[in-house]
């Protein structure tokens, strides 16, 4: 069972509390891209054996999206944070890259 | 290769069993093949025989990194099944199915084919209006299926409970020729006919890296060396991303845990496979007595091969209301396996980016009963360079293109 903590409400959701809505940071497309770009944003997954962005709800709480970064290998939570972010904290970039020294690095 | 019959039997008894050989040889990887296969589960080792049997092509190895059928192939609820909505995926299905029918002929291996029938229970008027169309479907198709009142159910399936508070029966489709067979006996009848054409099965052996030159495939690096070939086939499910990225493309595809569990052996209860789509939840009972019994996916990304407990919760819960008498059971196993989820829930079988590689994935949760008619379709596309009448929808391009096998409104479930 999953325990991710919502950047909101500071509560420590369990699984059963949230949504998983899939791979975090996509570049959104729109009127005018390319079907390659569509293709990308739509259908194309980073699915990384690792360290994994990703975007939860907290849908029995207050409601709201926000975002965390997970290994896919262990289920290890690096930590979560705002929706609004271009990318993840430096904080917990710094702690990734400590606990995994060969993971590829941010985007 | 000795065929297995009863007069083998009769033999071997006759001689303590001394007489046996090996089902299939372990022998040292060849500098070059013609085809690698990588992925020793049902459809690696199913394009692995097919390139042999339809195409004469046998200088081959299929490359495993753990046991053959030691992924999701040995680890499915063995559900067989044809009546799909789309076109092009009950022709591959159908395929299948039908030569599920032969196969421990073909194969000299009883694959415990059992064609007892299979119900999709209708448990809201959504789906009976669904299922009625699939039926109608299945018509055109050649798919032979039959949309059942609630009473027909009841027969068939003697412990349902029909009049369900929530989620009454209201219906079914059933296709008489659905079923079940036995997963492990698939690869392991497929391995042993591959080594018996003189192809190599290499288990124990990882892929780390795929080679290439101007563009085309070279070879694979592997946990035991350089091996080299013309032409390479990925076939490893729930690690396509991964693979995939060694040969420098990406796919449309999610890795996802996807569990089951089996109840406590008991006496004969339900002759027939039965799935509720609407409550998530799948069942048969095994020639041993046991309840075999499937749930949904996990939402999110996941290696693990094990999923979250919750979903084992809903899966009987759901069924309990279904089935009452499940209520008495103790339940003793449950596992997982990684699953590989397209965006429109239908299989790829393609030609990639990197020339002389082609890709079978994305049969997510449920790939078992399209094996034979998987690798059937596979074989020739890896054979002749381009995709056959099974395969041609099947393609990645049909993203980009839109063109999507939409399936995941005609069985929006593990099945
Ligand atoms: C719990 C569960 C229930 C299911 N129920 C059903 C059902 O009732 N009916 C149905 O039709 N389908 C069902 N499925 C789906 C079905 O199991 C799969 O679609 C099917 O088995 C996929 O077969 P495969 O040969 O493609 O993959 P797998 O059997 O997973 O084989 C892939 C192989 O590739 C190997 N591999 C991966 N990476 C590498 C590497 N780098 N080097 C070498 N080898 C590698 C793996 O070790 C693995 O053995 C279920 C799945 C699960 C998990
Ligand atoms: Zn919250």
């Amino acid at each position: 069972m999953l325990l991710l903590e919502c950047p909101y409400c500071g509560v420590a959701a369990d699984e059963t509390e949230l949504a998983a809505g899939g791979e975090a940071h996509l570049k959104r497309e729109t009127v005018g891209s390319l079907d390659a770009e569509f293709e990308e944003y739509l259908f194309m997954r980073e699915n990384p054996r690792g360290v994994h962005f990703e975007r939860w709800r907290h849908a029995y709480g207050c409601g709201k999206w926000f975002l965390a970064a997970r290994d896919t290998m262990t289920l290890e939570v690096f930590g979560t944070y705002p929706a609004q972010s271009k990318k993840p904290p430096k904080a917990i970039e710094n702690l990734i890259k400590k606990k995994r020294p060969d993971w590829k690095g941010w985007a | 290769m000795k065929r297995y019959s009863a007069f083998a039997i009769a033999r071997e008894a006759a001689r303590y069993h001394t007489g046996w050989e090996r089902a299939w040889a372990a022998p040292e990887p060849k500098p070059q093949y013609d085809v690698i296969v990588i992925g020793a589960g049902g459809h690696g080792l199913a394009t692995a025989y097919y390139l042999g049997k339809n195409h004469g092509i046998k200088n081959v190895a299929i490359i495993e990194k753990g046991w053959l059928g030691g992924g999701n192939t040995g680890r499915n609820t063995t559900i067989i099944r044809s009546n799909y909505l789309q076109d092009p995926s009950a022709a591959i299905y159908e395929k299948a199915r039908s030569l599920y029918e032969t196969m421990s002929q073909d194969l000299n291996y009883n694959v415990m084919f059992s064609p007892r029938g299979l119900i999709m229970l209708a448990q809201t008027h959504h789906e009976v209006r669904g299922y009625q169309r699939t039926a109608y479907a299945n018509a055109l198709q050649g798919v032979k299926t039959e949309f059942i009142g609630p009473e027909r159910v009841k027969e068939l399936v003697p412990i349902i409970d029909i009049t369900g508070p929530r989620y009454p029966v209201l219906g079914g489709l059933y296709q008489a020729r659905g079923g079940t067979a036995r997963h492990d006996a698939v690869a392991w009848g497929y391995a042993r006919a591959c080594s018996d054409m003189g192809m190599h099965v290499l288990q124990k052996t990882e892929v780390t890296a795929i080679r290439s030159d101007a563009g085309n495939v070279t070879g694979v690096e592997t946990s035991r060396g350089f091996i080299g070939c013309k032409k390479l086939s990925i076939v490893v499910a729930g690690h396509s991303g991964h693979v995939a990225e060694m040969a420098g493309f990406r796919l449309p595809i999610e890795s996802v845990a996807l569990q089951a569990l089996v109840s406590e052996p008991i006496k004969p209860c339900m002759d027939v496979v039965v799935m509720a789509n609407t409550v998530h939840g799948y069942m048969s009972q095994s020639d041993k007595g046991e309840m075999v019994i499937g749930g949904g996916t996990d939402g999110y990304n996941n290696y693990t091969q094990r999923g979250s407990f919750h979903h084992i919760e809903e899966t009987v819960r759901a069924l309990i209301e279904t089935f009452p008498m499940l209520s008495r059971l103790k339940m003793l196993r449950q596992w997982g396996g990684i699953v590989d989820i397209t965006g429109d829930r239908s299989p790829i079988l393609s030609k990639t980016p990197l020339g002389n590689c082609f890709i079978n994935c994305g049969w997510g949760t449920g790939g078992f009963k399209a094996i034979p008619g998987s690798g059937w379709a596979m074989a020739e596309l890896v054979a002749k360079g381009e995709p056959g009448p099974l395969a041609a929808e099947f393609g990645l391009d049909r993203f980009r293109q839109g063109r999507f096998i939409d399936e995941s409104v005609a069985a929006g479930v593990a099945h």
